[in-house]
């Protein structure tokens, strides 16, 4: 449904744009229906740039982002674009500065009716937005007609998802929608996006959290510098991890029943074995080779 | 022991009438001990970080007292609180990557900083280097401006800087939470390496990641809603938490290796209570499912085996 084959981006940086940065390096990927991915990596990795890409927000700077069949950076012109965001929408990050707080939270609804649905009458939307916040299980008598100070983080982040259902959408970019949530709503987001994919949806699933990525996705991709180091079934990736960086990476995080010590005392009883890893031979291509089946490991860059 | 917070009531003042963010909050931390406060956005921890530095304009003290190695800790007196200040008990603010000043080099400002608390920068300067070495830095950040370090250098550099004067006590609030996971388990290794070398001699580690604290508590406190719910050695809290909320939140947390398929886990459905017109009884009772007729009123916190206090009538 979506693929991305040998996608770059450079930013240009520094005092007159003389600098180059390279956010993201040759990434090649595929999102299908009913499918989440994982965007998995530290800050800098390339990982929002990739959402936005998808979402048209930004242009890549060379390669190829295709959604059924067509190359995203051909739309041109209001109507086509408008169209694209009927069947892409994302969310993000930071819910509460997402609503305007002057009007109440569910103008957001009134919105999509007036510019995507307008002929669509009161009453037939009416029984669309409940439900799509059914969906999202948010109950209308406590959301509807609030501010969006009234509501909480959880809350908010459901009406944007309920919102961007209500646009018959085939593939949703979250881009950390929960890191801002606490951790006892933080699941029910989570539980959400797993519903919707057995709706069908594809989901591209960006994240810092490995634990997060784990729970939810069918396939991770852990990024770094741009690059990808490692991708695949995420059961594979997260069990058996083959590029140096995942294992650091998996190392690092926090677990509730085993400390760091535990875990490097047993990596240190079991070393992995190391897997050839692909060599660049050049500054910008990143090539990944397939070391189980779906499941490959790309160069290493210290 | 160390630090002895006894019934510490500390109340927001707003228009529309107290908002009470700590509402008879008891504990003890003995010495050498990291203690992991955690709990979800609005429980209160924070301002119980901030209540034991500093009371901002609209915070009121409003009953209970703190004892630090015996001597009361006179908060609600701002000027009786600057001698004890940075020496006795420091804090690593939220956010603290922020709190360098961006116009100053690091080195300066540190001077700067002693200076004001009657410390000749001269005779700290070794100690100075061997400390920011130990969390591995170069010393050559020190002529450096902020802006010139990466998050996790910042919080390095606060790290160290706040701790110069050996604190008994030290509150670091939330200093992980910005950082990637990698800088996180550096930077939370080296807090502990800080205590072993006695550069603190306790610490209380704000945070709303259980599982972090874990990695380097040796207890862990919960609160909810102005309340502490539950404290206990960081394996109990883990392991086996007793308080239905600690139960829920601890369930609600995916970990690595867990994943939908092997089984869905479950948020705590409700929100906390508003703490302008808190509820009676126990704070955790709409959204619990335990609860019975005795929630309506306040279950005390109380020690049901050595070392594990909860409050919750159904444990005790």
């Amino acid at each position: 449904m979506l693929e991305l084959s040998q996608v770059h981006k450079v930013y240009k940086v520094g005092a007159f744009g003389g600098g180059r940065l390279r956010a993201v390096r040759d990434v090649n990927l595929t999102v299908e229906p009913g499918e989440v991915v994982s965007l998995i990596g530290e800050s800098g990795s390339g990982k929002s740039t990739i959402g936005k890409m998808v979402l048209g927000l930004t242009r890549p700077s060379s390669g190829r982002i295709t959604f059924e069949g067509t190359d995203i950076t051909t739309i041109r012109g209001h109507s086509a674009r408008k169209e694209y965001y009927r069947r892409v929408q994302g969310v993000f990050q930071d819910p509460f500065s997402c609503f305007n707080p002057i009007f109440k939270a569910d103008r957001v609804f009134e919105m999509i009716h007036t510019s995507y649905f307008p002929r669509t009458s009161d009453a037939d939307w009416r029984d669309k937005v409940l439900d799509a916040l059914a969906t999202v299980r948010l109950d209308p008598g406590n959301v509807l007609g609030k501010y969006p100070h009234q509501l909480s983080g959880g809350q908010l982040q459901r009406l944007l998802i309920a919102r961007a259902l209500l646009l018959d959408i085939k593939l949703l970019v979250a881009d950390e929608i929960i890191s801002m949530l606490d951790a006892s709503t933080r699941i029910d987001v989570l539980n959400l996006l797993a519903d919707l994919k057995e709706r069908g949806l594809g989901i591209l699933f960006v994240t810092h959290d490995l634990s997060l990525g784990n729970y939810v996705s069918d396939k991770s991709v852990i990024l770094r510098k741009g690059a990808i180091a490692e991708m695949g079934p995420t059961a594979r990736v997260f069990d058996n991890p083959l590029h140096p960086y995942s294992r650091h990476l998996l190392s690092c995080v926090p677990q509730l029943h085993r400390t760091w010590a535990e875990v490097d005392a047993e990596l240190k009883a079991n070393p992995p074995e190391d897997v050839t890893l692909p060599t660049a031979p050049d500054e910008e291509s990143a090539p990944l080779i397939e070391v189980e089946e779906n499941h490959f490991v790309g160069i290493d860059q210290g | 022991m160390t630090l002895r917070v006894n019934d510490l009531k500390v109340y927001y003042q707003t228009l529309r009438g107290d908002v009470r963010a700590l509402d008879g909050v008891t504990f003890d931390l003995a010495d050498g001990e990291i203690m992991g406060l955690a709990g979800e956005s609005g429980c209160g921890k924070t301002t119980l970080g901030k209540s034991m530095i500093r009371l901002d304009s609209r915070m009121r003290h409003v009953g209970g007292t703190i004892e630090l190695n015996g001597k009361d800790v006179p908060i609600a007196d701002d000027d009786a609180m600057v001698p004890l200040r940075y020496r006795e008990i420091s804090l690593i603010p939220q956010y603290a990557m922020s709190a360098l000043n961006p116009t100053r080099k690091i080195g300066r400002m540190v001077n700067e900083l002693l200076r004001a608390r009657g410390v000749r920068p001269a005779d700290i300067a070794d100690e100075l280097n061997r400390r920011l070495e130990l969390v591995g830095l170069d010393t050559d950040v020190l002529n450096r401006f902020p802006i010139e370090l990466s998050g996790g250098m910042k919080q390095r550099v606060v790290m160290v800087i706040s701790t110069l004067l050996d604190p008994s006590l030290l509150i670091a609030d939330e200093v992980t939470s910005a950082l990637d996971v990698s800088t996180q388990r550096a930077v939370a290794e080296s807090m502990v390496e800080f205590r072993d070398r006695g550069y603190v001699k306790s610490m209380i580690f704000v945070t709303h990641d259980i599982s972090l604290v874990y990695q380097m508590a040796d207890t862990i406190m919960v609160m909810y809603a102005g309340h502490i719910v539950e404290k206990a050695p960081a394996a109990t809290i883990i392991n086996e938490p007793k308080h239905p909320y600690t139960q829920m939140l601890i369930g609600a947390l995916p970990e690595v290796g867990s994943t939908m398929v092997q089984g869905r886990l479950e948020g705590i459905p409700g929100t906390p209570p508003g703490l302008l017109n808190p509820p009676t009884g126990c704070r955790f009772k709409d959204r619990c499912p335990m609860a019975f007729s005795k929630c309506s009123e306040q279950p005390p916190l109380v020690e049901i085996e050595p070392g594990h206090w909860a409050a919750c009538w159904k444990t005790g």
